[in-house]
């Protein structure tokens, strides 16, 4: 047992297999239990995650924000529908999804890591209204503002006949989100993620130690599109069509709050922020009917909810619910917090209003000291 | 040629609008280092209550009034409830709560008057003017969007250089510290900075209505081009930003008018892109003074 | 008369003032010295709230102004020159120097009154003021300050950067002012040997507290204490 928690600790890989396969056997069951409806649920959960999990990850390790997801979702849309209709196998088509994004992302990355604050922000902004309008630009290869359709992913038959299509469109998306769980938390709790966060919290400092600040920044952001990519390769598959309407504005600033109500830079917190983009409007709409609101009122409801809470998180929680989840931690065992070290002061910091809502998290730093430790004995 | 002159004299009314977006913009950055993502938003609510104005019975002058009276009142409260709080919190702060109040707006709107774009009336003729025989494409109406836009940028410049309240707005924007040791109220002055942008932001929304439409998202490539415009004239200077915005304007009227519409908000943001990689303190931005 | 009362003040954990307790009546000249870090800066920018402080207490004229908005401090008459003369290099001369009287209205000093003074400034006054030089701008942010006929002036290190002849000007100007004015003046320095030179009083801050308040012809012959806490 004490071996197996040794081999654990040193390991930074077999602890991410080890979380990947407990996840992946936990969804398995579940999807097993869940409805049709609630098996889309998870599915829509699950490619949510791949793009929050990549702008958490840009956000809290490199500190900068994209308003622009919504349009590598796009790119990761089309490029899974133009394959998908031209005869090609779903695994190629999610892999061209990524490395697509990949492509489109880098050259976004350089100009992105050249902007700061609201230049940024306003430049992906200006990214994520300007691309879908493509579609319009060639409607003959993008299908104009209809988009394109694709056939529906068809379980394989060793699974039986009567495997429903929406459990085999949970394990597609859940299969995605899991490569990204995988990859990301490799990434955050390597020395490449190291050097993002240093990048993050003094460019200046981390330009001195010799990193290349640019670069690192491209890397983030490049890899954040790609994960974007992933997630709208997987929204085109479970709903069987690519679109200029599902990648409005809109999307990208849902994709905003998810984040931030999430808590930035924390893979956890993706979670947290998926699971309220899938359920909200659910939750919402119960409300709405049993009160009878009209139906433009029940439509707008999320939104409102989601402008809320960006509102709310930076007047009063700046650091969202992961960060909340965190300093209660830190709270109730005092031990644990303690041996953050360097965690824990960030962690008090991060629930004071107005500090800035890219928060050091105390579990990455924690375990960056548990990654670092065996070579320095 | 016919078709270049129809497409500069659409630009110059376009980029009126534009240069009036990108004032409100302007006017908020120099006071308070925030760009009012949220600026789309705000126009919206106070033209839909124009329009409500106007729908009730009431005239366009005074559906025109009452916009940029609740423009103003908009601003002020804006400022003192949401942003006041988080005036020296990190620049991120101020981006996601803007958003997130532009989230909140076009949700509500939506709630109140529904989601499908309505009409809205303009102030003259939308007919073009007849010269020899051929029609151009600028009416009445343009013309009016042009003078109206002219005046407010005269007024706000008067406002600015020849009033004590512009003086005092001023040397709160620059040295907010030093302002108060001279006895300036800032904090009024960031208010009245805001309620002024405000006002000028409804003032597009109801010149632009026509054109756009009324609905919660009909603004939203406006308020894009308008920081574009805003970026490319300096961020920092209203002059530059009407410059930009007319720039701007007559550049994106070319690219509708040669290669179609669809391409209008892929231009903005390629334009937006070469000016923050040549000169990110925008095209017309005066240099900075030594400060010692 | 300007009170102060046990004043402390703290950034987070860095105490900068410490008990400090000072009387300075009308028409008087007291020279604030210490080192670098002493706290001098922070003790002025308390007493304008431009720093809250932990606890004590600022009467100005009878009136406890401690807890005041700064605008409302200069209501009352305070003027401050900041540390680094803070001039608006964006505005012009002139305009510098109305804002300093606004607040007052029609009982602000006609600028004609500080171009006496500074005739320096009449010459440049429609420039901005990011042209002037260190001189100018000192002498620009002095005037600022008369312009809204101030009772008690605080100048943080006016020397600062200035060639000997123009600290000897500024110090008989800040004499006269006293003299002539009524005014009551707050005057931080390193420069100690000018500043008490037309001081009534000189008081040695260290480390945030007051160690030495004499008349100041002693502080200046007493050359243990000058060398102890200003590094003579
Ligand atoms: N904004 C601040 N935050 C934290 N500490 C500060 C701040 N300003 C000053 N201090 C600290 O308070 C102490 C007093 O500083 P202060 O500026 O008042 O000194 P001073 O006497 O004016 O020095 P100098 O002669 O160099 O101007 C110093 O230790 C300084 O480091
Ligand atoms: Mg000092």
């Amino acid at each position: 047992m004490t071996a197996v928690r040794g081999a654990l600790r040193a390991s930074m890989l077999l602890r991410s297999v080890a979380l990947v396969v407990v996840v992946g056997v936990v969804l398995l069951l579940v999807t097993e239990s869940l409805s049709s409806y609630r098996n889309l649920q998870l599915a829509d959960g699950a490619y949510y995650f791949c793009v929050l999990a990549g702008l958490t990850v840009l956000a809290g390790s490199s500190g900068q924000i994209s308003l622009g997801h919504g349009a590598f979702m796009a790119v990761g849309a089309y490029t899974v529908a133009k394959l998908g209709n031209a005869g090609w196998a779903l695994l190629p088509e999610l892999v061209a999804a990524v490395v697509v994004t990949l492509v489109v992302g880098i050259p976004v990355g350089m100009a992105a890591s050249r902007l700061r604050g609201p230049y940024l922000a306003g430049a992906t902004l200006a990214f994520a209204v300007g691309l879908p309008a493509l579609a319009d630009k060639f409607p003959s290869f993008l299908g104009g503002e209809n988009g394109l359709s694709i056939n529906p992913p068809v379980p394989p038959s060793s699974l039986g006949a009567s495997f429903p299509l929406e459990r085999w469109e949970a394990w597609i998306a859940c299969a995605g989100a899991l490569v990204t769980l995988f990859v990301f938390y490799n990434v955050i709790h390597s020395s490449i993620g190291r050097s993002f966060r240093a990048v993050r919290d003094d460019e200046i400092a981390a330009s001195l130690v010799g990193l290349r600040v640019g670069r690192r920044q491209t890397l983030a952001f490049a890899l954040s599109a790609a994960a974007a990519g992933l997630g709208g390769g997987l929204l085109a598959v479970v709903t069987q069509l690519a679109q200029p309407g599902a990648f409005p504005l809109q999307l990208s600033l849902t994709l905003l709050a998810g984040v931030v109500i999430g808590g930035l830079g924390s893979l956890w917190g993706a979670v947290w922020g998926a699971a309220l983009l899938v359920l909200l409007p659910n939750w919402t709409n119960d409300i709405a009917n049993s009160f009878s609101l009209s139906t433009s009122v029940s439509h707008n409801l999320p939104i409102a909810v989601y402008g809320l809470v960006l509102i709310g998180a930076m007047l009063l929680w700046p650091s969202g619910i992961q960060g909340g989840v965190r300093a209660a931690v830190a709270a109730v065992r005092p031990r644990v917090a303690g041996r953050a070290g360097r965690g824990r002061p960030a962690a008090v910091s991060e629930a004071g209003a107005g500090e800035s809502p890219v928060p050091v998290s105390s579990d990455q730093a924690a375990s960056d000291e548990a990654a670092k430790a065996p070579s320095e004995r | 040629m016919t078709k270049f002159i129809d497409l500069t004299l659409s630009g110059i009314s376009d980029g009126a609008i534009y240069a009036a977006v990108a004032l409100a913009l302007v006017l908020i950055w120099r006071s308070t280092r925030i760009v009012n993502f949220a600026q789309g938003a705000m126009l919206m609510i106070t033209t839909f209550i124009a329009s409500a104005v106007i729908n009730s019975g009431g005239s366009y002058v005074l559906g025109f009034a009452v916009a940029l009276a609740s423009g103003f009142v908009f601003g002020a409260v804006v400022e003192r409830v949401v942003v006041r709080p988080i005036e020296h919190a990190p620049p991120l702060n101020a981006v996601i709560l803007t958003l997130g109040l532009y989230t909140l707006l076009v949700a509500v709107a939506g709630m109140i008057w529904g989601n499908t774009p309505r009409s809205f009336p303009a102030a003259f003729s939308l007919r073009g003017y007849k010269v020899g025989g051929t029609t151009l494409l600028f009416t009445p109406n343009d013309t009016f969007i042009v003078l109206v836009v002219i005046a407010v940028a005269v007024a706000l410049a008067l406002l600015f250089r020849a009033t004590s309240v512009g003086l005092r707005m001023r040397a709160a924007a620059f040295a907010p510290e030093v302002a108060r040791l001279l006895g300036v109220r800032v904090g009024r002055m960031l208010t009245l900075g805001w309620a002024l942008a405000a006002m000028t932001g409804a003032l597009a929304g109801v010149l632009v209505a026509p054109s756009v439409f009324l609905g919660p998202n009909s603004f939203d490539p406006i308020l894009i081009i308008g920081f574009v415009a805003a970026v490319l004239g300096g961020l920092d200077s209203p002059p530059g930003a009407v410059v930009g915005g007319l720039v701007l304007g007559l550049a994106l009227s070319y690219v509708s008018g040669y290669e179609g519409s669809a391409l209008v908000p892929l231009a903005a943001l390629a334009i937006l892109v070469i000016v923050l990689m040549i000169r990110p303190t925008g095209l017309f931005s005066a240099t900075k003074e030594r400060r010692v | 008369m300007l009170t102060i009362e046990e004043l402390t003040t703290d950034y987070g954990p860095v105490r900068a003032v410490d008990h400090v307790s000072l009387e300075v009546p009308d028409g008087s000249v007291t020279a604030v010295l210490g080192a670098n870090g002493a706290g001098k800066t922070t003790l002025l920018r308390t007493l304008t709230g431009l720093v809250r402080p932990s606890s004590g207490h600022v009467t100005l004229a009878g009136r406890d102004i401690t807890r005041l908005p700064v605008e409302e401090i200069v209501r009352l008459g305070m003027a401050h020159v900041p540390e680094g003369r803070g001039v608006i290099a964006e505005l012009t001369v002139q305009e510098n120097l109305r804002l300093g009287g606004m607040w007052r209205g029609r009982d602000a000093a006609p600028p004609a009154e500080i171009y006496e003074l500074f005739p320096r400034l009449e010459e440049r006054r429609t420039q901005p003021a990011s042209r002037l030089s260190g001189g100018e701008r000192q002498m620009l942010s002095i005037g600022r300050a008369l312009m809204g006929r101030p009772r008690v002036l605080l100048l943080d290190e006016p020397s600062l950067g200035l060639a000997p002849v123009l600290v000897a000007q500024i110090m008989s100007l800040v004499r006269k002012l006293a003299d002539t004015l009524g005014l009551t003046v707050l005057l931080v320095e390193q420069n100690a040997r000018s500043a008490l030179s037309i001081a009534s009083r000189g008081v040695v801050l260290n480390l945030g507290r007051v160690v030495a308040e004499q008349d100041p012809h002693k502080l200046a012959a007493d050359d243990r204490l000058l060398h102890a806490y200003l590094g003579f």
